[in-house]
């Protein structure tokens, strides 16, 4: 089998724009496919809940203009996942407008072009739900049950490497790809080559956020991978640039709660085995991967539902009397929110997020200090109506600087108001599914449209 | 004594999914490395104590030989993202972990 080289310009496409030099550099080595991953669930759940993108199109269309033209020059397949931040169809219809615009503006020859929609329907996983479906809790969740898909306003299913496998049979030379595991959208060129699936997807792995595998730390440069047999050498592309042994195992076990073990929807690659070796100043070799297939196909469920509208008010506090019993200064604000509203959970929720005490760690904080020098607090006030969410962010706030403290020198406010005015947030979300259902065929969940884009001028399919 | 800051090379955490933050220590000198490993000043008891957590949100910890590099996973008590939260990539939750002595 000859050796199989994937270019990845990026680990999150247009999360800021792609480097140019090293992705031209690594295509000058002539790649057989270019591959590269748009979205990830570390923004949050507004962007899929809302389903909105977060990177912005002029750098999206950045990202994919300079990958597009190099594809089409090769000739060799790009694979995009996860189309603009979130895998929704709208992110797949968007990448794909993009695509045709591009491919316009510089009048390519045509080209078929495979959209790939792995967004499910609420009403339709409630079906399934009915007809006796389990979808399981991950990570120590409880399985999910009517009531936590009506509290979900979308939904998308991780596809793996065979919808775009397919895609690929059926002539796509352009893939655009809706939410998918990123090591997926590698092992599928790699797969249709016909190497194993240990190798394929530990390729993936090893590749999925481009030069993160190397050192010194530097984003949004090109790495390559060359698969031979059942191992990999993967490349820095820019000249300051290495992949060794320690940064690509180090990036292994990046993101993940278990360094040997990394799972798709059918099975999971093995990597307890795994070896490293230098094979110059720029590259290292991988080898050692073991993939067990799963008896059943497993298909991971992402879901995020709307919790209410956000309102937020900034308040800072400078009297060392009244930063020692900030706590009791919060419980006085917080009881004139429940005098008006009830107790908190019962439609509102109110967080204050104490800076110069513990507002990034929160509970987790060993050694919050006990006397700052002074405190920025951030009120946050949630409430399913966006003007109660006001009143109470603006209760929260105001009545810090009245709170009561017995013996206060301070009589003529006990906090500081940066401004009197609250801050409309954008709506809160939370993560509602991290499940997986079970499927006997992930098609099931999946669907593949073909057209063929002409930058020419002639009417696609 | 020796502080892990001046053994480690790498000192990060970072969200694992939407449930978990995940905690990477590694180290560039397999001394240093063997020296941490081998003193349990990471055992997982250890890491329970320095974050307050009771063991079961511990959910992962282990060795990681191939990056020279001591791992392990704590359990977010509400996903990440939510309202309330101030980490969303989870990414300064390391730092308790600077201070940590090494025999």
């Amino acid at each position: 089998m000859k050796p199989f080289t994937i270019a990845c310009p990026t680990g999150h496409l247009a999360f800021t724009p792609l480097e140019k030099a090293s992705f031209l550099e690594g295509c000058r080595l002539g790649p057989d496919a270019i591959v590269a991953d748009a979205g990830s669930c570390d923004i949050g759940p507004r962007p899929l809940g809302a389903d909105r993108h977060v990177s912005l199109e002029a750098h999206q269309r950045h990202d994919l203009e300079i990958m597009l033209l190099e594809a089409r020059r090769l000739g060799v397949p790009m694979i995009v996942g996860s189309a603009s931040d979130t895998g929704t169809d709208r992110g797949v219809d968007q990448f794909v407008r993009l695509v045709r615009e591009i491919a316009a503006e510089h009048r390519l020859a045509p080209f078929e072009l495979a959209a790939i929609y792995s967004e499910q329907k609420v009403e339709d996983l409630l079906g399934r739900l009915e007809r006796g479906a389990r979808i399981a809790g991950l990570d120590g969740r409880p399985d999910g049950d009517a009531a936590t898909l009506r509290r979900t306003d979308r939904v998308v299913a991780v596809m793996n490497a065979e919808p775009i496998r397919r895609a690929l049979r059926e002539g796509a030379q352009v893939v655009i790809a809706g939410r998918a595991s990123d090591c997926a959208l590698f092992a599928a060129p790699l797969l249709e080559a016909g190497f194993s699936p240990a190798i394929a997807y530990y390729t993936g792995k090893l590749m999925e956020c481009a030069s993160f595998a190397c050192e010194p730390f530097m984003g949004k440069e090109t790495i390559l991978g060359t698969v031979e047999g059942e191992s990999v050498v993967v490349r820095a592309m820019h000249p300051e640039q290495r992949c060794t042994p320690a940064s690509l195992a180090s990036h292994a076990m990046y993101e993940r709660t278990d360094p040997f073990r990394e799972h798709v929807a059918g099975g999971w690659i093995d990597m307890s085995g795994c070896r490293y070796e230098q094979v110059d100043g720029k590259a290292t070799r991988a080898s050692g991967a073991v993939f067990h297939a799963t008896p059943r196909l497993s298909v991971k469920l992402e879901g995020a539902g709307r919790v209410g509208e956000r309102r937020l008010a900034i308040v800072g506090v400078r009297d060392p009397q009244t930063i020692a019993r900030i706590d009791q200064a919060i419980a006085w604000a917080r009881g004139k929110v429940a005098e008006r509203f009830g107790p908190e959970g019962r439609g509102w929720r109110l967080f204050y997020h104490l800076y110069g005490r513990n507002a990034v760690m929160k509970e987790l904080d060993p050694d919050p200090p006990s006397a700052p020098h002074e405190l920025g607090v951030v009120v946050e006030a949630v409430h399913e109506d966006g003007r109660t969410a006001e009143e109470i962010a603006a209760l929260a706030a105001r009545n810090l600087f009245y709170a009561r403290l017995p013996g206060t020198k301070g009589t003529a406010g006990a906090a500081a108001l940066m401004s009197d005015e609250i801050l409309v947030g954008e709506p809160g979300y939370e993560w509602t599914l991290n499940h997986v259902i079970e499927v006997e065929d992930i098609m099931e969940l999946v669907r593949i449209r073909h057209l063929v884009v002409d930058g020419r001028g002639g009417e696609g399919r | 004594m020796v502080k892990l800051r001046e053994l480690a090379s790498t000192i990060r955490s970072k969200n694992a999914g939407v449930d978990h933050l995940t905690f990477d220590v590694i180290f560039r000198d397999p001394s240093a490395f063997a020296r941490v490993r081998d003193s349990g000043a990471l055992a997982p008891e250890r890491i329970c104590a320095l974050y307050r957590i009771p063991r079961e949100r511990l959910t992962h910890h282990c060795v990681f030989e191939p990056a020279q590099a001591i791992k392990f996973t704590i359990r977010r008590l509400v996903p990440s993202g939510s309202p309330g939260e101030t980490d969303v990539f989870g990414a300064q939750q390391y730092a308790p972990l600077f201070d940590v002595e090494v025999p």
